[in-house]
């Protein structure tokens, strides 16, 4: 199945390689990331508003293998500095990702908004969490894949850029991630 | 939005209710306080070990400090920042090779070959010198944080996160060398302060350093020290503690004593602690992280019952999170006198701190007995409008006596000359 997905993008990648502009080369992107910077597919990050300079270092790092994804790997291979910087800066501009509809359970959301207070996410992350150079737009992310990226970030089994998520995580009791990644994915 | 926000407090009231029911099954999860209890007055006290120990919680000029990472793509040769830098008068800055993504710690092989280490790529490359012409080569890809490079008969030595490795012959093989050969690995894997600078000393032993894993915390006995070992990686043995994270260190050529760079902690203020230069007389020292900051503070949360007397004081004192790096003594005759026998520091310039410091590279003048006399600029410019155009991290001479040195944000090395300016072929 993964294999077969994998053929299509590739496909998709290869008939999308003439003289098209960016827009028509990121409808290749929405078809996992979604329309209109909001993505509908599990564990699969909404793009939208990211903050430039991380998307770029993101996509460096799937180009070089140095962040391990195989579709993500694939896709970036062939891609140039140019295309990179390119993607980033679209990326940037197109519309940030909405929150959910349903406010949160207020239970849930106290306890995430103290986790948040507590661990000082605002200092690199902004008080509103829309991130700042290379470091990541996060409010309103998808909630499944704010749950994956902490508890990899935890065990080291995503290499950040440098490694400090890995240091702020250490610190983190597992237990913990699920309440901030609901929070985080609700926040208004 | 009126009837959104009753919406939300009928939601908020249903949660209370929800939550009160269901409070003994909350309570069974030992971190998640009682739903529906008062608002929390002040938040939780952070874990140990956390990097954002000593962070003021509402400090608005606080909160917007973050670690700068470099841009992931090498800048191109004609857009990198020299003509932005400044030197004294005489002095002359080139660019000696470009397109290296993060380019890092410096070695010299015999046959002239630049090595050039990495932090946030897997790569180690090496600048050949053939013919009057240099070329960049990748020499070893696929490793982690690889950021320590060092030269000795003929073999390059690699320092990763947690391993140490060797290329034997690497010079007689740049286009196509053999992976590297792992010596060492008795070493923890944290992230931070994981990554090393090695160098071999006048006793012909490698120098292998294991920062503190943290901004500020208590830790085992294998970390916050320099290590050293034989060539081949056999004889460990524990040469100096009380080190939080130093990432460049040489050996003075009239005593053969060693000196090193350690970074201060963050999150203690603006202005204090001072990173360190320290000279290491015996082995065995403690050098008082993270107890004793820069030889006269007494940390405020872990140096409760310590005494700064206990603790090998620094012999110069490089400036709030500056994060001084790479450090070599210079020993050519082409600069001005004063500079033999100097220490030449790149500073890779503070994050923690609203307005920016180093970015730089200074020369540290010692005194006879080896004390700091004087600290004074050798290249400036990295840092404009408080924002880095280029961050130097080490420093290397060369058998002409002109100098190199790093810039992981744009990827090159740079070479200082003095005196008529020689065009060195591209």
């Amino acid at each position: 199945m993964r294999k077969i997905t994998l053929a299509l993008i590739l496909a998709s990648i290869t008939f999308s390689a003439g003289a098209e502009t960016l827009e028509e080369r990121f409808v290749t992107c929405q078809g996992c990331h979604g329309e209109k910077g909001q993505s509908g597919t599990e564990n699969t990050p909404s793009l939208g508003g990211q903050q430039a300079p991380y998307a770029l270092i993101q996509l460096f790092m799937f180009r070089e293998k140095l962040r391990d994804f195989e579709p993500m790997n694939e896709m970036a291979k062939a891609l140039t500095d140019d295309d990179l910087r390119n993607f980033s800066d679209y990326i940037a501009k197109i519309p940030k990702p909405a929150p959910p509809t349903d406010a949160g359970e207020p239970a849930r959301m106290q306890r995430g908004q103290a986790l948040v207070k507590q661990y000082l996410c605002n200092t690199c992350h902004n008080g509103d969490f829309s991130g700042k150079e290379n470091v990541p737009r996060i409010a309103n992310q998808r909630e499944d894949y704010l749950a994956k990226t902490l508890g990899e970030y935890k065990d080291n089994s995503r290499h950040g850029y440098d490694g400090s998520m890995a240091d702020v995580m250490g610190a983190v009791p597992k237990e913990q991630i699920a309440d901030l990644a609901y929070y985080i994915a609700r926040v208004r | 939005m009126k009837s959104y926000s009753s919406a939300s407090r009928s939601l908020l009231l249903a949660g209370a209710f929800f939550g009160a029911l269901t409070l003994s099954a909350v309570a069974q999860q030992p971190a998640a306080p009682a739903a529906g209890a008062a608002p929390a007055a002040a938040p939780a006290p952070l874990p140990p070990g956390s990097p954002l120990i000593g962070r003021p919680a509402d400090n608005e000029a606080a909160a917007k400090l973050a670690p700068v990472a470099p841009p992931p793509l090498a800048g191109a040769p004609d857009k990198l920042p020299i003509a932005k830098l400044k030197l004294p008068p005489g002095f002359n800055i080139e660019v000696y090779a470009a397109g290296m993504a993060n380019a890092r710690s410096l070695a010299l092989g015999d046959k002239g070959t630049v090595f050039v280490g990495s932090r946030l790529v897997d790569k180690v490359y090496g600048i050949e010198n053939k013919d009057g012409k240099r070329s960049v080569k990748v020499i070893a890809s696929g490793l982690y944080r690889p950021n320590g490079v060092a030269f000795k008969n003929g073999t390059l030595y690699i320092a990763e996160l947690s391993k140490v490795s060797k290329i034997d012959k690497v010079e007689d093989n740049l286009d196509s060398p053999p992976k590297p050969t792992m010596i060492y690995d008795k070493l923890p894997k944290d992230e931070a302060h994981g990554w090393k600078f090695i160098a071999i000393g006048p006793d012909n032993k490698l120098y292998v350093p294991v920062g503190q894993p943290g901004n500020v915390v208590l830790h085992d006995e294998d970390h916050g020290q320099i290590r050293r070992m034989n060539l081949d990686g056999t004889g460990a043995e524990i040469y100096v503690r009380g080190v939080r994270n130093t990432v460049g260190f040489d050996w003075n050529p009239e005593n053969k004593q060693m000196y090193f760079t350690d970074n201060g902690r963050d999150w203690l203020s603006e202005t204090v602690p001072e990173d360190e230069l320290n000279r290491v007389t015996k082995q065995g020292e403690h050098f008082g992280a993270p107890y004793c900051l820069q030889g006269n503070i007494i940390d405020q949360e872990l140096g409760w019952g310590k005494d700064c007397k206990d603790y090998t004081a620094p012999v110069g004192l490089m400036g709030p999170h500056v994060a001084a790096l790479g450090m070599r003594f210079y020993t050519g005759s082409m600069f001005p006198k004063s500079y033999k026998n100097a220490i030449i520091v790149a500073r890779h310039g503070s994050w923690n701190k609203t307005n920016k410091q180093g970015g730089d590279v200074v020369v540290v003048k010692l005194n006879k007995d080896g004390t700091v006399k004087s600290m004074e600029p050798l290249i400036t410019g990295f840092l404009q409008d408080n924002k880095y155009v280029g961050r130097p991290v080490d420093v290397m001479q060369l058998k002409d006596g002109s100098m190199l040195v790093s810039d992981d944000w744009n990827g090159a090395v740079y070479r200082i000359t003095y005196g008529k300016q020689k065009v060195a072929g591209k």
